[in-house]
């Protein structure tokens, strides 16, 4: 027989039975329930074990502030880990369990930490757990402090973004908050009104399905950005429901008004934590919303008059309340009157100084304040279940403070309020400092220190205040971090208040002398998906193609990121390995012929009178006197003398200049030359136009290249005589137009020939016929790194890092010899780029058929450095099988046919002789042919 | 996310944009000291207040701008062309290693440089 919970006011009760489980026990909660109330309702007073201590805890709020009721929720890839109780939405068939404690939550053997408190104090890994390491404990104690399990495998639900604009964004819809929200909607601006609840705290039927209107509910305001942006996580869908989980909102307003309310604030006692404890105004809550009764002997203690009518509220709905306790000295006499009319004992200037119950509350004892600032001698026990607190309220700033609002305690409303305003943000509500009431004392002037909770999620208790303070870590700030005050899942939203004051009181200053932590988003946690969005996966980033993808695809390429762009490694025939590959591709290329996706090289034209004057001041390399059809290797550099990029240039006629670059640096050297020509040159006439993806580009590379090439009728003459080693040509091939690039990457004669991106598929074709009696094939990225590597061609970003200058890599006395200024030339003379002792491109061959790992490092005869360098680029010797390498060496250029030792994870892995970096063709015959 | 006011294209989020540093960096010539051309390359002013920057609307008009944004409240208080100086009259340091710190003023009466592009 199904019963809605012990707890519950059946006469009261509204809704359909809901099922769920917790930790496995079948419950029975109702319609509208939130795990909370659904808990509480069935008697659960224990939901939770403390960080540190492992006491138990119960429910202590009815909202977002809770510090207590952690719960997870879910399983596999749908877990959760630290969901709050009070804000979880019951659905039928709901698996909630509890995340700490052994064997259980309501029976936890570590419970036994808290007889040993003293030795979890403020700090103490700073201080105990010491010997032999930290790391030996660490794993322990962070197990021990319970915050659930992680999902175990990917997010299968889907997350969105928007972004909106509006005149005014009301954040909170309280009665406040709907009221400001219909004055703008009257005034005709476009308004959004956002709640983090599940209904809005006013009649919002004015507002409904009006276009200038927008009304979100289960939607957070988290952060507070510049310019008035703010970010809210809004909760859409559920799970299996064909929505989004939750969609961020990115929100542009002209004006915000924060609605946002104050949290009510606790009351600070000698063991304030125990199960039953909990906030007056969440007891209401759960009264009014579910139905529930937070015990069945209830007190109340309070410093201010809200509480009040929640005494009232509680009797009238059949609830015992045992007794009201307020610590003010002369409550109002009328409020005082109706409390003892209905028959609800007081105690006028007092309050609760300890409470007891192992498991759970049994009984308060209320003291006396006395004006010395202790208490009378007689104290009373009033035995009860439920003990409902009230502090006073603290205006909920956050959102504010994050937008820079300067915020103080103020002594009228004991509570953290504005300094001055901000222009674009109003507040309202409880939010705004109202008419300050004399609120009571806060904070027991007695008992022991150790067990008052200033913050129940963090374990941090006012002796831990005090010691942080005789400890001299005495500022705000300081004292956070020390103690962990407010670090928590709650970022301390309860408590601020009586924490200002405790540590006024050891630091013997009045509060509102303190500062208070800096305010950071969130305001509340949210899901890494949400901020994520759509971006995951296939959307991660941009996937670029070559026009000559399908075909490389279909010839079987091991595809992979290179950049942005999909790029073939290697090209697998009868199921070899990608080594197998590579090896093959190396084969045919120096014995045959090979053709090469070469599209995403980078190509740039420069196009206006000055186009060769404005690249001069780019390159090491002189361009005054390269000549039409001629090419020419340039290197740039930063202006730091570091390298940045290579490629080729070409001088097309008088008014344009072709120019290549890494395939990885196509976008930065584009950008790079446009920022000189707009901020620093912007009188020279010259226009940079990038046409990497215009052009599709194959390098044609082998001995029978030519032949090939020649097959295809190009209009030129490409014979060694009229087109030599680094020209360049522009032809009419396959119909239409062509340049051609007589430079080598390989060490092999070599044609990188360029049409049309949309030509680029029909020259890939011809090309594999024309060459098929030659057993042409195509090559990938593996086979053309371990070719250019044997010939020592740089590879930028491999052989070169963030340090290197052109002397570095061979190419010191051209940078040197360049009359005209270049970007980066005067930095080549400082002395840092000048030292006799910098590394220097050299070659390495192994000694003893052992490969040279990439990035061992290497060390000179005789040298008690940490290093004199490493291994840039390594691989086998086409020609013979051998081990060889490119490697920066300490001063290399001067220790040829010197052994260096190589080093690689700790171990000397061979050795190895200084060589030259050329292995294949030094004289290059077979480029020039 | 600051909302910067394009000269070319109007408001627009941050992330249309790229940081460039600061503004009215003057190149030495190559006959530069050793000191001066370090204090080029490396040495930047941090203050707290009005600033003066370079943003480059990358993914928009594609042109670099300056920007007069304070360092502590992000307020953007004005935004002008590449080439030329600002309005507001605090003074501007420029950043050279020879020269001692002196203010620049605002352009009186003579043209600004042909904005780029």
């Amino acid at each position: 027989m199904s019963s809605p919970g012990p707890y519950r006011l059946k006469t009261q009760a509204r809704g359909r039975p809901v099922a769920f489980r917790f930790d496995g026990r079948p419950l029975q909660g109702l319609e509208g329930d939130t795990v909370a109330s659904a808990l509480l309702a069935n008697g659960f007073r224990v939901v939770s074990r403390s960080f540190k201590y492992h006491r138990p805890r119960g429910i202590f709020s009815a909202g977002y502030e809770e510090p207590n009721a952690l719960i997870q929720l879910h399983s596999g890839s749908r877990a959760i880990p630290c969901a709050r109780a009070t804000l979880t939405p019951l659905s039928p068939g709901l698996e909630v369990s509890s995340q700490v404690g052994w064997p259980s939550v309501s029976f936890d053997l570590l419970r036994a930490i808290d007889l040993v408190h003293p030795v979890f104090a403020a700090g103490f890994y700073n201080k105990a757990f010491m010997w032999p390491s930290w790391h030996a404990y660490e794993p322990i104690i962070r197990k021990l402090a319970g915050f659930g399990r992680a999902p175990t495998g990917p997010d299968p639900d889907r997350y969105d973004e928007r972004h909106a604009y509006c005149d005014v964004l009301v954040v909170g819809g309280g009665p406040t908050g709907v009221e400001v929200a219909k004055a703008a909607c009257a005034k005709g601006d476009r308004v959004m009104l956002v709640e983090q609840d599940t209904s809005f705290g006013g009649d919002i039927s004015p507002l409904a399905n009006l276009r200038n209107v927008q009304l979100l509910l289960r939607t957070t305001a988290f952060a507070y950005c510049d310019h008035d942006l703010v970010a809210l996580a809004e909760a859409v869908g559920g799970a299996g429901v064909h929505l989004p989980r939750e969609r961020l909102w990115l929100v542009r307003a002209a004006s915000v008004v924060l609605a946002t309310g104050a949290l009510e604030q606790p009351l600070i006692f000698s063991n304030n934590d125990r199960p039953g404890i909990m906030l007056t105004s969440a007891a209401l809550k759960f009264l009014r919303r579910h139905a529930i009764a937070p015990g069945r002997k209830v007190v109340i203690a309070t410093n201010n008059d809200s509480a009040y009518t929640a005494a009232r509220e509680l009797h009238d709905a059949g609830i015992h309340v045992a007794a009201l306790v307020d610590s003010r000295p002369s409550p109002s006499a009328a409020l005082l009157q109706e409390i003892k009319d209905v028959g609800i004992d007081v105690h006028v200037h007092s309050m609760p100084i300890d409470t007891k119950g192992f498991s759970a509350l049994k009984q308060v004892t209320v003291g006396i304040l006395s004006s010395a600032n202790g208490v009378g001698t007689t104290a009373q026990n009033i035995t009860c279940d439920a003990l409902l607190v009230s502090g006073g309220w603290s205006p909920t700033l956050h959102l504010f403070a994050q937008a820079g609002g300067k915020l103080k305690y103020s002594e009228s409303t004991r509570a953290f309020t504005p300094v001055a305003d901000l222009p674009n943000i109003q507040i309202v509500g409880s939010a705004a400092p109202g008419i300050p009431e004399p609120l009571g004392e806060r904070v027991s002037p007695v008992g022991n220190k150790s067990r008052q909770w200033v913050d129940l999620r963090h374990d941090v208790t006012v002796s831990d205040i005090e010691l942080s303070v005789r400890e001299n870590f005495s500022a705000v700030e300081h004292i956070k971090r020390y103690t962990t005050l407010g670090m928590s899942v709650d970022q301390g939203k309860l408590g601020q208040a009586p924490a200002a004051e405790v540590i006024a009181r050891a630091r013997g200053l009045p509060p509102a002398q303190l500062g208070h932590t800096t305010f950071r988003p969130p305001f509340m946690p949210v899901t890494l998906g949400t901020m994520v969005g759509r971006n995951v996966g296939a959307l991660y980033a941009p996937t670029r193609r070559t026009p000559l993808h399908k075909l490389q695809a279909d010839a079987n390429a091991i595809f992979e990121d290179f950049g942005e762009w999909q790029r073939a490694a290697a090209f697998t025939r009868n199921g070899e390995s990608r080594e197998q590959a590579m090896a093959r591709e190396v084969k045919l290329i120096r014995n045959g012929v090979g053709l090469y996706d070469a599209c995403p090289l980078g190509k740039i034209e420069l196009i206006g009178p000055d186009a060769m004057a404005f690249a001069d001041r780019f390159y090491i390399n002189n361009l005054t006197t390269l000549k039409p059809g001629r090419a020419r290797y340039g290197i740039m550099l930063r202006e730091t003398g570091v390298i940045f990029d290579d490629g080729t240039i070409v001088a097309f006629d008088e008014d344009r200049v072709l120019l290549t670059t890494t395939s990885s640096g196509a976008g930065r050297v584009a950008a790079w030359l446009e920022e000189w020509r707009q901020c620093e040159w912007p009188s020279m006439r010259v226009v940079v136009a990038p046409v990497t993806d215009q052009w599709a580009s194959v390098a044609l590379t082998g001995q029978h290249a030519r032949t090939v090439l020649k097959r295809l009728r190009p209009e030129c003459d490409v014979s060694n005589e009229a087109f030599p080693h680094l020209g360049f040509r522009t032809t009419q091939l396959l119909g239409g137009d062509a340049r051609l690039y007589r430079v080598s990457f390989t060490g092999e004669l070599t044609y990188e020939i360029n049409v049309p991106a949309n030509k680029g598929a029909q020259l890939w074709a011809a090309l594999l016929e024309e060459g098929r009696s030659f057993g042409i094939e195509p090559y990938g990225i593996d086979a053309l790194l371990n070719l250019r590597m044997e010939k020592g061609f740089l590879h930028i970003g491999t052989d070169t890092d963030g340090t290197t200058v052109p002397d570095d890599v061979g190419f010191g006395k051209p940078a040197a010899s360049k009359q005209n200024h270049y970007i980066g030339k005067r930095s080549l003379t400082l002395p840092e780029n000048v030292r006799p002792d910098r590394l220097q491109l050299v070659g390495l061959a192994s000694e003893n058929a052992v490969a040279l790992p990439v990035g061992s490092h290497l060390r000179l005869p005789g040298s008690d450095n940490a290093t004199d360098g490493w291994v840039t680029s390594a691989g086998l010797l086409s020609t013979d099988g051998r081990p060889i390498a490119m490697a920066m060496l300490r001063a290399g250029r001067s220790q040829m046919n010197r052994t260096v030792t190589v080093h690689d994870a700790g171990r000397v892995v061979t050795s190895a002789r200084v060589v030259m970096p050329t292995f294949y063709d030094l004289t290059g015959a077979r480029m020039n042919a | 996310m600051l909302h910067i006011p394009c000269p070319h294209c109007g408001l627009r989020d941050e992330t249309e944009f790229t940081y460039g540093g600061p503004s009215h960096l003057i190149r030495p010539e190559l006959t530069a000291s050793d000191r001066e051309w370090t204090h080029y390359l490396y040495h930047r002013e941090n203050p707290k207040g009005p600033y003066r920057e370079r943003w480059l609307h990358s993914y928009g008009c594609g042109h670099w701008f300056n920007v007069l944004r304070d360092t502590a409240t992000h307020e953007i208080l004005e935004t002008y062309l590449m080439g030329q100086l600002a309005q507001s009259s605090s003074p501007v340091r420029a950043i050279q290693g020879s020269q001692p710190a002196q203010p620049v003023q605002p352009p009186q009466s003579s043209p600004a440089r042909e904005p780029a592009g």
